[in-house]
Order: structure tokens, then C-alpha cells, then sequence
């Protein structure tokens, strides 16, 4: 029952908003590039740039492959970036190596794909948000109770000294959220954070994050290749393809009048629920060639 | 054996029975909800139902009682050489008495003594040493790595038995050395073990999600790494115990362990060559080596087959081994 109130409270008029209202962003990316192996690299990642407001959700789209998860992981520092430079709030992040993140980073959390590996199978889930509560007072922050987070998530407060197994991966997704939540981060990057999950429980889990983090102040990147779903609780949007940005801007105005070739094939491949079952037609290769274009005008676009 | 092996339909496995991807299902049924039916996960007896790991941990553990309460029960003093030489089992004692005049059985009974604790010590110090070295390895990389895992090399690249030879007749015979030797040449595979776990674990999502609550080096390796790779390091140290029996008694055996007079099995069973008539010298010691070393092998086997059902052999048929 607490879904379909989350899920309510995602209402259309809400989104309409202008994108970086005011104030210095939460997070700002400059030219990010991220390359993999040698001779010859891949790059995966082709100088991207982005800010994130306090507050703000903002959607990144993209088909399997074109650097979605590369940059999201550049971001947070996982990957090391061969260029570029990641500030939250105005501090540079730095790769995630050896050295303890410093209580100023541990503003930044990630929430990932994959439920099934984003929880330690051998520690009970309290335990886990407990993590998030101390890296909250670790950085001079409120505290919280594990219990009350696992409420906040939909899921039953006494099921704190469970252990993951012992969770579905829709649950296991939420309490990953929790654990992220709890830390209080400014900036919260998640990578695809409903596609291992079934298309139930994809929309809930969506809607909880963005009024969880709405409702924190804190800064939303979230990745996904689910159009209709990023349509309801992105503010901005970014379509990437072959690691670069080739549109972006107020969600609603993209998908109105998408500019770019690559936006509209991407749109026009989501199925119609109009119950004659027409699937989309595969995009050609020569849309493909299409797709490269820089189209100028399709970037930070505000109005129609 | 007809219960259900698979952990699936396993009914103390403890997961619901119902719809599994449950979020919705689980919230909107307040039954559900409020009836708590997990259990906290354990080693469940059913998997131990394997009947060698039963009989290899009571011949284990008989062995070990014995090893304990072997100045109680044994009739004689095992370094007494006050019976009638070379008598045979059944004449008075009831494995014989070797050349010296010292009775068999009694020297059988104290050997537990002597080699099933100090194979016990070297596989825990053999876990101890290769569980940080590999830990470090895996989980720092770069140099520490090349270099730990080039000195395992280095120790891998020789025949375990001819290196600790080499290494307990260097060192002087004596049980403190061989079991040093032995020590040098068992911690690699742990080594090697433990960093293939820690570097398969530390790009896992809830490692670096530790990391990113701030977790320090030895928190994520303490609290995030080790609780998830001490099952399959247990495992190959309890199919490790056999082998470290086998290598000490073999080491004694060739006179580089157990001096003399000391009741130890391998030295008892090099004894014999000299008496090769009077097989009662030779072939009790050597049946207590076998026992023990096979006790702990079923015993390891049903460890794995518990923990790691992935690995396990052919079930079904009631027959996990």
C-alpha cells in the first residue's frame, strides 16, 4: 500500500521544474573519458560532462554498451578516469584505491545493478544499513536507526537481524537503497538499479528512490534504459550513445520533441500498450550512421 | 536416503514458500509478515547425513580421545623395554612387542599423541600464514602481489615431500623441524587459495560499497572479504590434516623427524624394515596412520560437500562420496 502512495506522489506537475535551480550543483562532471584496455583502447566514455542539483533526479538513457554504467562508475571513482575531473560539492573525488574514502566522499553513494551482489551474503541487512547510519556520524551527521530505514523502504522494521538470502532481489534492491540512504549522501548514483528486477516491482522501487532522495535534498543520477520509467521520475535527461551525450535536457521536453535521431529512434522503440501487439522495427544500419551526427540543438535544451 | 537434498526444496531452508520476488506480496500479507519463519542459516544435518563424514569424524574423533586419554588406557609405558622381544600379538600383549622389548600396542597409543596434534598446529599455522599472506596479496595487488605469489612459486615449483626433506634435514632431525618443513611447504596453497577468493571479492559490488561507506583496508577485508572465504579455506584444511599426518610421519619415517625413542608412527614403521619378520611392528602403526589420515579425508569431503554443494560429487542414491 505504501508503493501505490509512493508511486501517487510522483505526479506529473511535480517534475515540471527548471533544471539546476539555483545554487552550485551537488555534483559537477567536466570531460570525462574512460578507456578500456590498449592498443587499441576502447573508449567507452568520450568526454562527458554533467551537473547534478541538490534535489534533482537526472536521468541517463542509452542503449546496452554505450558507456552508461562506464561513466556512472567514473563518477563515483570505481573506474579510473583517463580524463576529466568529478567535484562533489566542489571537492574533487578521487579513485577508489587503497586509501579509506574520506568522510567527505562517503557523500557520495551507489546503488547497483545487480541486488544479488550489492549486499554481503554473511552480514545480517541491519547491520549493512548500520554501515550507511555510521558513515552519516562518521561525517558529523544525524544518525539513524537501521529499523526505521528498512520501514522507509516498504520492507517490515523487524527484519533487521535477517540475513540477504533471506530477501527477493526487489527486496534486496531496497535495502541496498536503505544502506546507500542512510549515509545521508548529498549525491546518489544508481547504476541500472531496476533492471535485474521484474517489471512489477521495477516502477515501485523507482518511484521509492526518487521521493526517498527528493525528499533527502540529495541529487539523483539514475541510469537506466527504461524510457517510460525515467519519463516518471527523471527532472533532466541525458541520452547517451557511443559515450557521448547526443541530447539532453528537461525530461519532459526530450521526449515531446526529441531533436536528435538516436532520441527518437529510442523513443519510437518503446512498445505501444495498445493491445494489437506491433513490436518496434529494428532500427537499419544506416540509422545507426545517423546516430553519430552531433546535433548542436539537441543539447541542454530547457524549452519545446 | 529419501529426504530432499535439493537446497530448494529444502523446507528448512526458510524461505518462504510462496510467491519468492515477494516485495508486494510480502508487505500486503500481514500474516506473512508476522510470522517469522526463518531460521538462522547453519550447517544443516542433512547434508552431513553423508555416511562416510559421519564414520570418517567418529573414527576422528576416536582417535583423538585416544590421543588424549592415551597415559590412562595404555597398559604399558610405551618407552619401557622391559617385556620379552619381538613377541608376537596375542602372546601377552596385544600387538606384540618390538626389538627393544617395548609394547606395541602402548607405543600405537601415545603415537596419537605425538602426531595428530602437531598435524593439527601445522594446518592451522599453515591457514594462519597463507590466509594474510593471500589476503594481502589479493586484496592490495601490485608489487605485494608479485612478489608473494612469486615466493609461492618459488615453493610450489618443488615436490612438497622432497622440499620439506631437504628443508627438515637442513634444519637437524627433530619433530619441532619437521614440522617447520612441513609448515614451509604447505602455507602456498592457502596463499594461493585465499588470494584467488580475496581478488574475486574485493571488485564485488558490497566490497566496494563498503569503500564507499568509508571502510578502511582491514575493515573491508574484515568485516566484508574473510566472513565470505573461510568456508572454502576450512574446507581445504580439513582435506589438509590427512596429507599434514602423512608428511610428518613420513618425515619421521625417513628419520628426519621423531628421534628415537619417542612413540611415533612413521619412526615405528621404519623400525619394522629392521625386523621384517615381525610385521606387528610395522603394521599397527601403519594401520593408525591410515585410519586417521582417511578419517579426516571423509570427514573433509563432507565439509566441502556441506559448505560448497557446487563441488560435490554424484548424490541421490544416499552416497555423497
Amino acid at each position: 500500500m505504501s508503493e501505490h502512495v509512493t508511486s501517487e506522489s510522483v505526479s506529473q506537475p511535480e517534475r515540471e521544474r527548471e533544471p539546476l535551480s539555483g545554487g552550485r550543483p551537488v555534483l559537477e562532471a567536466e570531460g570525462i573519458v574512460v578507456e578500456y584496455g590498449r592498443r587499441p583502447a576502447l573508449r567507452a566514455v568520450d568526454g562527458v560532462g554533467l551537473a547534478v542539483a541538490a534535489g534533482e533526479v537526472v536521468a541517463l538513457v542509452g542503449e546496452s554498451g554505450c558507456g552508461k554504467s562506464s561513466l556512472a562508475r567514473a563518477i563515483v571513482g570505481i573506474e579510473k578516469r583517463k580524463a576529466g575531473v568529478v567535484r562533489l560539492n566542489g571537492d574533487d573525488v578521487p579513485t577508489l584505491g587503497l586509501r579509506r574514502r574520506s568522510a567527505a566522499m562517503t557523500g557520495m553513494q551507489m546503488v547497483f545493478q545487480d541486488p544479488n551482489s550489492s549486499l554481503n551474503p554473511r552480514r545480517r541487512v541491519g547491520d549493512q544499513i548500520g554501515d550507511g547510519v555510521r558513515a552519516a556520524l562518521a561525517r558529523g551527521d544525524r544518525g539513524s536507526d537501521p529499523a526505521d530505514w528498512l520501514r522507509r523502504v516498504g520492507l517490515d522494521p523487524a527484519m533487521v537481524s535477517r540475513f540477504p538470502h533471506e530477501f527477493s532481489g526487489g527486496q534486496k534492491q531496497r535495502i541496498a537503497i536503505a544502506r546507500a540512504l542512510a549515509a545521508r549522501p548529498g549525491m546518489l548514483v544508481a547504476d541500472e538499479p531496476i533492471s535485474a528486477l521484474d517489471a512489477s516491482t521495477q516502477t515501485s522501487v523507482a518511484a521509492l528512490m526518487r521521493s526517498l532522495s527528493v525528499e533527502a535534498g540529495a541529487g539523483m543520477l539514475f541510469i537506466s534504459h527504461d524510457l517510460s520509467v525515467v519519463r516518471r521520475i527523471a527532472d533532466r535527461v541525458l541520452v547517451m550513445y557511443q559515450g557521448r551525450v547526443v541530447e539532453s535536457g528537461v525530461t519532459e521536453t526530450v521526449w515531446q520533441n526529441p531533436l536528435h535521431p538516436y532520441t527518437r529512434a529510442l523513443l519510437a522503440a518503446i512498445p505501444l500498450p495498445d493491445g494489437a501487439g506491433r513490436l518496434p522495427v529494428a532500427p537499419a544500419e544506416t540509422d545507426r550512421a545517423a546516430w553519430l551526427d552531433d546535433v548542436p540543438a539537441a543539447l541542454e535544451r530547457t524549452t519545446v | 536416503m529419501s529426504e530432499p537434498r535439493s537446497p530448494r526444496a529444502d523446507p528448512r531452508d526458510g524461505a518462504p514458500a510462496g510467491p519468492r520476488d515477494g516485495v508486494q506480496a510480502g508487505m500486503l500479507d500481514p500474516i506473512e509478515a508476522a510470522a517469522p519463519r526463518w531460521r538462522r542459516p547453519r550447517l544443516r544435518l542433512g547434508r552431513w547425513s553423508a555416511p562416510l563424514g559421519i564414520l570418517g569424524a567418529a573414527v576422528a574423533v576416536f582417535w583423538i580421545l585416544i590421543a588424549l586419554l592415551a597415559p590412562v588406557i595404555a597398559p604399558h609405558d610405551p618407552l619401557a623395554q622391559d617385556l620379552p622381544i619381538l613377541q608376537a600379538p596375542g602372546e601377552g600383549t596385544l600387538m606384540g612387542t618390538d626389538a627393544l622389548g617395548r609394547d606395541v600396542f602402548s607405543r600405537v597409543l601415545w603415537g596419537a599423541q605425538v602426531t595428530i596434534p602437531l598435524a593439527l598446529l601445522l594446518v592451522v599455522l599453515s591457514v594462519l600464514i597463507g590466509a594474510v599472506v593471500g589476503s594481502v596479496a589479493g586484496f592490495f595487488g601490485r608489487a605485494v602481489d608479485e612478489v608473494a605469489m612469486r615466493v609461492t612459486d618459488l615453493v610450489m615449483a618443488f615436490p612438497t615431500v622432497i622440499l620439506a626433506m631437504v628443508i627438515a634435514a637442513a634444519l637437524g632431525a627433530s619433530l619441532v623441524n619437521a614440522v617447520l618443513a612441513a609448515l614451509i611447504v604447505s602455507w602456498p596453497s592457502y596463499a594461493r587459495l585465499t588470494r584467488g577468493l580475496v581478488l574475486g571479492l574485493r571488485s564485488s559490488n558490497y566490497v566496494v560499497s563498503g569503500q564507499l561507506l568509508g571502510f578502511s583496508a582491514v575493515r573491508s577485508l574484515g568485516r566484508d572479504i574473510a566472513p565470505n572465504i573461510v568456508g572454502p579455506v576450512l574446507v581445504l584444511a580439513s582435506l589438509d590434516i590427512g596429507t599434514a599426518i602423512l608428511l610428518l610421519s613420513g618425515l619421521s619415517f625417513l628419520g628426519l623427524g621423531a628421534k628415537p625413542p619417542t612413540a611415533e608412527w612413521g619412526s615405528m614403521v621404519s623400525d619394522a624394515i629392521k625386523n621384517f619378520d615381525a610385521w606387528w611392528i610395522g603394521v599397527f602403526p601403519g594401520l593408525a596412520i591410515l585410519t586417521v589420515v582417511i578419517a579426516f579425508n571423509f570427514v573433509g569431503d563432507a565439509l566441502r560437500d556441506a559448505l560448497d554443494p557446487k563441488s560435490a560429487t554424484i548424490k541421490g542414491g544416499g552416497t555423497t562420496l
